[in-house]
C-alpha cells in the first residue's frame, strides 16, 4: 500500500453489462485521507457511472484498470464487501424498499459489517443508542426511522437518510452522488452540515455535483472535470467557480478539438 | 389410471365399516356422494377448466390407506408436535389425523355459547344443529368429485359453533397433526357455524413432519349468519412428502364479514380451493393467500367468489414467492350475479420468481352480469427488485440476506391482513425462518398449552 493514499483509481474502464457500451474510457484519480474531491461535468459524462462502478453495481462491467481502497482492490470484492472495507455511496436516487423497516435495514447492515470484522452483533440497546446518536447529526425525525426504507420519504428526507446511514456505517471513503439534487436550501445546509460533521483526518469524500452551490457548504480540496468518460481537468476550488461562471463549453471545445487533431 | 376407482371400490367393499365408525348425519350424506362420484367417473385432471397446472387425479393416485376402521394411530402430541404458531392468546384444540382430540386448555376455558368438539360426536349429541348445516354449504358450491370423495369417507373432524350474539374473546386454534407409519389418506371435515351477530376467529394449522407420504383431503364449511364476523386463517406447514387437497366453502348472509387467509408456508403438493358466496346484502369478504415454495413444491390456489347481494364488498390478495424449481398457480374468478347491485370486488395476484427455474401461472377472471359495480383484477409476476438488492448490498447486507429480507417484506401485507391477535407477529417470525431455511417448530408451545 502506498503511504497516505486512500483511493487510487488507475485506467478504469467500464461498460454497460447489457449493451456493452463503454462509458468510462480510462479514469485516473488519487484521493488521500482527509481530502474532499469534487467531480463535476456535463450530463452524460459518466459521473454516476464512476460511482456505481466503484460500488460494484452489477449493471456495469469493468474491462480494464484498478481501484485500490487502502491497498485493497475493490474490483475483486462483492458490493457488500466493498461496503465493509469502507466505501459508502450516497445514491442520487435512494431506493424505496417497502416492508423493510429502517431499523431492520440498519441493524442488518451494521451487524454484517461487524461480522465481517469478526465482531459480535450489537445488543438491542446499544444499537438503539447508536441510532439515536447518529440521527441527531442529520436531524432525522425518529418517525422516519420506524418506517420502511425511504418509502414515502420526501426528496430531502431521502437525502438526509443517506447521510444518516453514512453516519452509522462510518465509511473511510464516501461518494456523494448528486446529493444536492432535489434539495431546498435548508435541507442542503443540514445534509452538508452532516457530511462536514463526519469528516475526520482519516476519511475522505468524493462529491459529485453539477453545481457550485453544494461546494459552498462542503469545501473541496480538489475539483475534477469528467467528460466523455475521462477526467479531463483537475484543479483547486477555483475551478468550480470558473465552471459556474463559464459553463462546460470551453472545456468541451478544448477536449473535442484535441481529439480531432489526434484523429 | 383412474384414481377414483380404487376409492369407490374401497368404499363399496367397506361401507358398513365406514358407517359404523361414524355417525348418522355424516353417513346419510354418503349415498348421494357415491352416486355423484359414479356419475362423474373421475377426479379433475390437469388441463380441465380450473385445473390448468394440477391433476387432482394424480394427487389421489398413490395407493393410500384410509383408516376407515378408526384404528388408533398413536400420535404423541407432546413429542411430535411443537407448533410454531401458537400464541398465548388462543384456545387450543388438536386433531390427530382426522380424530378430534379434546385438550385441557379447550375444555376448561370455552365460554358459554361457543362449542368446539368432534364433528362425529356433535352429529350424535346435536343432530338437529349439525344436520341443519352439514354438507349444505358445500354442496351448494362447485366442489365436484373432490368434495364428494371427502363426503364419502369423512368420519370425523371439527365442529365449531358460536351462538347468536356471542363474541368469542379469543381465537380458536385447531392444530391438525398428520402422522402415520404408512402412506395414508386423511379425510377431514370442519364445520363452522357462526350464528347471527356472533364473532369468531379460527386458526387452522396443518402440520406433518413425517417422511411418509400422506394425503390430506380437507373440506371446511363456513356458515356466516347475518351480521356475523368470522375470521379463519388456514395454514399449512407440512413436508415435501405431503399432498393436500383442501376445499373451503363459505356462505355469507346479510352484513356478514368474512376474512379468510390461506397460508402455505411449507408443503409438497397443495391445492386450495375457496368457494365463497354472498347470500345477503352488504356482505364483506377479505380473502388472502400466501404461498412460499422452493425445491419441487407446487402450490395451487383457486378462488370462486360470487356476489349475489347488493352493496357487497370483496377484496382478494394472493402472493407467491417461488424459488428453486417450485411452481405455483392461481386461478380466481369473481362473479357479480345478475341483479346484484352496487358491488365492489377486487382481486390481485402478485408473484415473485426468485430463481430461473421457478414457474408461476396466473389466471385472474371477472364475470360481471350487472351494471353499477366497481371491480378490478390483475396479476403480476416478476423478480426481486435489482435496484433494492444493490442498494442493500452497498450498505453491507450480503446478497442472501438481502434477498431474504426482500422476500419477507413482499409478504408483509398478507401477514398483516390476518387480523388475529398476536398471530401476525408469529407469522412474521415463521416466514423469516422459512426463508432462512430454519426449522419452524418451537419447543415451548406445547408445554405452555399442556397438550
Amino acid at each position: 500500500m502506498k503511504k497516505d493514499i486512500l483511493l487510487e483509481i488507475s485506467g478504469l474502464k467500464a461498460e454497460l453489462a447489457d449493451s456493452g457500451k463503454e462509458i468510462l474510457h480510462g479514469v485516473d484519480l488519487v484521493v488521500r485521507p482527509g481530502e474532499v474531491h469534487a467531480i463535476m461535468g456535463p450530463n452524460g459524462s459518466g459521473k454516476s457511472t464512476l460511482s456505481a462502478t466503484l460500488a460494484g453495481d452489477p449493471r456495469l462491467t469493468v474491462t480494464a484498470g484498478s481501484a485500490m481502497l487502502h491497498g485493497v482492490n475493490l474490483l475483486d470484492l462483492a458490493p457488500e464487501d466493498r461496503s465493509h472495507e469502507g466505501l459508502f455511496l450516497s445514491f442520487q436516487y435512494p431506493v424505496e424498499i417497502p416492508g423493510v423497516s429502517m431499523v431492520n435495514f440498519m441493524r442488518a447492515a451494521l451487524n454484517a459489517k461487524r461480522k465481517y470484522f469478526g465482531e459480535e452483533p450489537l445488543s438491542a440497546s446499544e444499537f438503539l443508542k447508536l441510532m439515536r446518536r447518529k440521527r441527531e447529526i442529520v436531524e432525522l425525525d425518529n418517525k422516519l426511522a420506524s418506517r420502511s426504507v425511504n418509502e414515502g420519504f420526501s426528496g430531502g428526507e431521502k437525502k438526509r437518510n443517506e447521510i444518516f446511514q453514512m453516519a452509522v456505517l462510518e465509511p473511510r471513503l464516501a461518494i456523494l452522488d448528486e446529493t444536492d439534487s432535489g434539495l431546498d436550501i435548508d435541507a442542503l445546509r443540514v445534509v452538508a452540515g452532516g457530511v462536514n460533521k463526519l469528516r475526520t483526518p482519516d476519511n475522505a469524500a468524493i462529491v459529485i455535483t453539477h453545481y457550485q452551490r453544494l461546494l459552498d457548504y462542503i469545501k473541496p480540496d480538489f475539483v475534477h472535470v469528467l467528460y466523455k468518460g475521462r477526467i479531463v481537468r483537475s484543479g483547486g476550488p477555483e475551478l468550480a467557480l470558473e465552471l459556474e461562471e463559464k459553463g462546460y463549453d470551453w472545456i468541451k471545445d478544448e477536449i473535442d478539438s484535441k481529439t480531432e487533431v489526434a484523429i | 389410471m383412474n384414481a377414483l376407482d380404487q376409492y369407490i371400490e374401497l368404499y363399496t367393499g367397506n361401507a358398513a365399516t365406514v358407517d359404523s365408525n361414524s355417525s348418522g348425519i355424516l353417513n346419510d350424506a354418503r349415498p348421494q356422494a357415491l352416486e355423484l362420484l359414479k356419475e362423474l367417473g373421475r377426479l379433475p385432471e390437469k388441463g380441465d377448466e380450473g385445473y390448468e397446472k394440477i391433476s387432482v387425479n394424480d394427487m389421489f393416485s398413490p395407493d393410500y390407506g384410509v383408516n376407515i376402521a378408526r384404528v388408533n394411530i398413536p400420535v404423541d402430541l407432546a413429542d411430535v408436535f411443537h407448533c410454531g404458531v401458537t400464541t398465548a392468546s388462543t384456545w387450543l384444540g388438536a386433531v390427530a389425523n382426522d380424530k378430534f382430540v379434546p385438550t385441557q386448555s379447550l375444555m376448561r376455558n370455552l365460554p358459554e355459547g361457543v362449542t368446539v368438539m368432534s364433528l362425529a360426536k356433535a352429529a350424535e349429541e346435536k343432530p338437529e344443529l349439525v344436520g341443519k348445516y352439514y354438507n349444505r354449504v358445500a354442496s351448494a358450491g362447485r366442489g365436484g368429485a373432490t368434495l364428494a370423495l371427502n363426503t364419502l369417507f369423512a368420519q370425523d373432524g371439527v365442529f365449531i359453533h358460536v351462538s347468536c350474539g356471542v363474541k368469542a374473546s379469543k381465537a380458536m386454534q385447531i392444530v391438525n397433526l398428520l402422522a402415520s407409519p404408512v402412506p395414508m389418506m386423511v379425510v377431514r371435515r370442519v364445520l363452522v357455524v357462526a350464528e347471527e351477530d356472533s364473532e369468531i376467529s379460527i386458526l387452522l394449522c396443518d402440520h406433518s413432519r413425517g417422511e411418509v407420504g400422506c394425503l390430506v383431503s380437507q373440506v371446511v364449511e363456513v356458515y356466516a349468519g347475518r351480521g356475523s364476523r368470522v375470521n379463519i386463517c388456514d395454514m399449512e406447514e407440512s413436508s415435501e412428502a405431503t399432498s393436500r387437497m383442501s376445499q373451503l366453502f363459505a356462505e355469507q348472509h346479510e352484513g356478514a364479514e368474512l376474512k379468510i387467509s390461506g397460508m402455505t408456508l411449507l408443503n409438497g403438493t397443495t391445492r386450495n380451493e375457496f368457494y365463497i358466496g354472498h347470500k345477503g346484502d352488504r356482505a364483506v369478504t377479505r380473502l388472502d393467500g400466501m404461498a412460499i415454495g422452493n425445491g419441487r413444491q407446487h402450490i395451487d390456489n383457486f378462488s370462486a367468489l360470487e356476489h349475489r347481494g347488493d352493496h357487497g364488498h370483496s377484496n382478494q390478495l394472493f402472493k407467491y414467492v417461488l424459488d428453486g424449481h417450485a411452481s405455483g398457480a392461481f386461478e380466481g374468478c369473481i362473479t357479480v350475479d345478475n341483479g346484484a347491485r352496487f358491488n365492489e370486488a377486487y382481486q390481485s395476484n402478485r408473484n415473485i420468481l426468485a430463481s430461473c427455474d421457478a414457474r408461476m401461472h396466473a389466471k385472474p377472471q371477472l364475470l360481471i352480469y350487472n351494471d353499477d359495480v366497481k371491480c378490478s383484477h390483475g396479476a403480476t409476476t416478476g423478480q426481486l427488485d435489482q435496484n433494492a438488492l444493490f442498494y442493500m448490498r452497498q450498505r453491507g447486507i450480503p446478497l442472501t440476506e438481502a434477498r431474504m429480507m426482500l422476500m419477507q417484506a413482499f409478504m408483509m401485507d398478507v401477514i398483516e391482513n390476518v387480523g388475529i391477535e398476536g398471530l401476525s407477529e408469529r407469522l412474521r417470525h415463521l416466514v423469516e425462518k422459512r426463508f432462512r431455511g430454519e426449522d419452524m417448530m418451537c419447543a415451548e408451545c406445547s408445554a405452555r398449552h399442556g397438550v
